[in-house]
């Protein structure tokens, strides 16, 4: 960015027109300005935060969006927590000349949150944060090792599905289940998807609630010390999960994912799905079977969906009675497929 | 909550507690026996009826009200104390919310500021099919409850993050055998405050104020027990020193086997097992002189029969009654057994309890135990039942199921000569026939 001119100017003033003319890789400073210049929406930011409070009848809370906190990001790293402002034409002024590279949204706190060390002399912890959206964030760099196309900040068309999936999913519920109506899904910027909840019933929650909620989506339960980090218990799934498995993750797993990750082309990746079963003697049944098949003239297409028909017939059959096969299918498309939460965003009010 | 300002009579006082207590024991007792919910519906109901029940509804709830707050007084004085008091307690309210009419139940858990309303009958038909999957999900029998609320979801964040409830448009859907544990869990909060609260006063002001009235009986009462007395020995039952080791083999619970062995092994018992081990046998027969006989010949080994004379003798004729003030030691029943804390060198206290795992397989195999029976008995220490845990133990030993249970270490010898007698008896008549 900046460096480039520099290199440019070092090298006699040769007029680097190129550099200048071609659109850069990567972030580009005065891009962003001109962002900021032209296109940043600041009066509908500002309104969709503002909730109705910025409206001129009775019942609008004046201080209500002044007490909401924003933190810049400016360049060189320098973070600017606490700012607060009183209208979007403040906004639109602050963001202008300090160009942040990055906007954080805060909680609204009980003041403004300028005045708050006035506040905090009283001693009587006057300064709290009283609403925050309830926020969920995905990232893709969670499922690597399920994903084989892609690892860490990397995605592609064939794993970006999972993020689609983890939307329709937990949308769903928060809207069925929970009762909320106002929810805002955005791509996170770089590898995955945050959600916003921005029900006033939802800004309201306290800690313990929203742990409450992120518990009760969590089926995952990851932890280098175990193999098996999806338990589904109990002879049968909660309408939640059952209705997940059913609608959503089922024909994803069978119709997409068997073939987009080619989860049975390899004896590697067969063997990590087999490690999944807990009954030693049917692993290596299939383990056999597939040894037997390798050299057979299916194609490489169906290999992924014939393996998986065996997986189900000889898991499903009933011939083996062992108390964990009951759920095990399910188990298998659940630990592929069911959103992972990042439970530490969940919970911070 | 708050204790009324009520008069009280100095024998009320003592005496609505200990019926209180007798309450509470009995809790106690069928917990320790495992008895399913059912059951303790049942026997809650019948031990309130037996001992707290009162003609007029009024008077009932004046002895509920005041042996509850004289309790917190004897029960507040340790965190050992303080437990087992809550856990009761607990169990009581439980029980006795169970039994209640729907209307009170509402009225109480309105009062606990939990005003749910019952779910009317077109909703719950509407919903029932969700609700008997979630009760199946968790465990549950597919024959859903009849009574459930609905509330914001809000209200029950730990039953939403275990998904034990359904959930709709933000309500969750709760069954009444949760609500019973939200109200449960409340009360429990209160108490548990209340008796750090009363403590503080009672060491502060009350135990010194009250100390030639209300002192002695408080402490009193939390040693009370009220099973079969032991500590007069049964003059129909006589042992003797010779008959111990045999007795034991065939008798004893393996707590008092344990410390026989340790005793002829290291010819010396610490005070926790003197105590244990000695207050039994008297109470299983042993008169005094053999008593002495029988600890001389074992200690003299150790620490020669002058220093036994000198420094053992006297603790034991102070267990006979025969010194210092008037004797109050009853031998220890498997509740105070349980609870007690053995260190270092001692080996007193419950085996099931206090035994690593290896040890307690290792001594049941002694005793002529071993495989389903066994391993049935390991079960349930792991769930903490010792008592049944020993009434396994018996019945595998004797032949013979105990359905009592056994709750006392005297009992366990008692019921055991009997059924050896009966066999011996069995025996004879069939050799004579």
């Amino acid at each position: 960015m900046g460096d480039e001119r520099v290199e440019a100017m070092e090298i006699d003033g040769q007029q680097r027109q190129e550099v200048a003319a071609a659109v850069p890789d990567g972030f580009n400073a005065d891009y962003l300005r001109i962002y900021y210049g032209k296109l940043f929406p600041y009066g509908d930011f500002f309104k969709w935060l503002a909730y109705g409070n910025d409206a001129k009848h009775p019942g609008c809370d004046q201080s209500y969006i002044g007490r909401r906190e924003l933190s810049f990001t400016l360049e060189n790293d320098i973070y600017l927590r606490f700012q607060s402002f009183d209208s979007a034409a403040e906004l639109e002024t602050s963001i202008k000349e300090k160009c942040p590279f990055k906007i954080d949204i805060g909680p609204v706190y009980s003041v403004d949150p300028a005045k708050r060390h006035a506040y905090a002399q009283s001693g009587n912890n006057v300064f709290v944060p009283v609403e925050r959206e309830l926020i969920f964030d995905i990232d893709i760099s969670d499922y690597d090792d399920v994903r084989y196309c892609c690892s860490g900040a990397d995605t592609c068309l064939d794993c970006w599905p999972l993020m689609t999936i983890v939307i329709k999913i937990l949308d769903t519920s928060l809207r069925g289940d929970f009762g909320f109506n106002h929810i805002l899904w955005v791509y996170s910027g770089r590898r995955g998807v945050h959600c916003w909840v921005c029900d006033s019933r939802a800004r309201k929650l306290s800690n313990e609630q929203r742990s409450a909620i992120a518990d009760y989506f969590r089926v995952y339960k990851g932890g280098e010390n175990s193999l098996k980090k999806v338990s589904l218990t109990g002879p049968v799934l909660h309408p939640f999960l059952a209705r997940s498995y059913t609608d959503v993750l089922k024909c994803f797993f069978e119709d997409k994912l068997l073939h987009s990750q080619q989860l049975f082309a390899s004896e590697e990746r067969c063997q990590k799905i087999l490690e999944l079963i807990p009954d030693e003697n049917v692993a290596s049944e299939l383990h056999d079977k597939w040894q037997g098949n390798r050299r057979s003239s299916i194609s490489k297409e169906d290999v992924n969906a014939a393996r998986w028909e065996q997986l189900k017939t000889t898991l499903q059959s009933g011939k083996h009675k062992t108390q964990g096969l009951r759920r095990c299918v399910e188990e298998i498309v659940f630990s592929y497929t069911y959103p992972r939460l990042d439970m530490e965003v969940c919970q911070s009010t | 909550r708050v204790a009324p300002q009520l008069e009280v009579r100095l024998e009320e006082f003592e005496l609505f507690a200990i019926d209180r207590l007798r309450v509470l024991k009995g809790i106690s007792d069928g917990l320790s026996r495992g008895k399913r919910p059912e059951e303790m519906e049942k026997l809650v109901s019948e031990l309130w009826k037996a001992h707290m029940r009162h003609q007029d509804p009024a008077e009932t709830l004046n002895k509920d009200i005041i042996s509850h707050f004289v309790l917190r007084l004897v029960y507040c004085r340790t965190e050992e104390l303080r437990k087992w008091f809550l856990s009761m307690e607990n169990t009581l309210f439980r029980y006795r919310f169970r039994l209640e009419s729907p209307e009170s139940q509402r009225l109480l858990m309105s009062e606990f500021q939990l005003p749910y309303k019952a779910l009317p009958h077109s909703e719950f038909e509407a919903v029932k099919d969700k609700l008997s999957q979630v009760a199946r999900s968790i465990g549950q029998s597919a024959s859903v409850e009849s009574v459930f609320f609905k509330v914001p979801f809000e209200e029950v964040p730990d039953l939403v993050a275990s998904r034990r409830v359904f959930l709709s448009k933000g309500y969750a859907y709760v069954a009444m055998s949760q609500v019973v544990s939200l109200v449960v869990t409340q009360f429990r909060c209160n108490i548990s405050k209340a008796l750090v609260l009363t403590n503080r006063k009672w060491t502060a002001t009350i135990k010194e104020q009250e100390k030639d009235r209300l002192t002695p009986i408080v402490e009193a009462l939390s040693n009370a027990y009220f099973g079969p007395d032991y500590s007069q020995p049964n003059d129909a039952t006589e042992i003797s020193p010779k008959d111990i080791d045999q007795l034991a083999r065939t008798s004893f619970p393996l707590c008092m086997r344990h410390m026989l062995e340790k005793l002829r092994e290291n010819h010396h018992l610490k005070h926790g097992g003197r105590m244990q081990f000695g207050l039994f046998l008297k109470g299983a027969g042993l008169k005094l002189e053999d008593a002495l006989t029988f600890w001389r010949s074992e200690f003299s080994q150790k620490v020669g029969s002058e220093r036994f004379d000198k420094e053992y003798a006297y603790s034991i004729r102070h267990n006979y009654g025969k010194e210092g003030k008037r004797t109050d030691y009853t031998s220890y029943s498997c509740q105070k057994i349980i609870s007690a804390t053995p260190g270092v060198g001692d080996h007193h206290g419950c085996p099931y309890r206090h035994f690593g795992e290896e040890n307690l397989r290792a001594a049941l195999n002694n005793m002529g135990v071993g495989g389903n029976a066994l391993e049935g008995i390991l079960d349930k220490v792991k769930n903490r039942h010792y008592q049944l845990a020993c009434t396994m133990t018996f019945e595998a030993t004797h032949g013979v199921s105990c359905d009592t249970g056994i709750n006392h270490p005297n009992q366990y010898f008692s019921e055991s000569q009997k059924v050896l007698q009966a066999k011996n008896q069995t025996v004879q008549s069939q050799l004579s026939t």
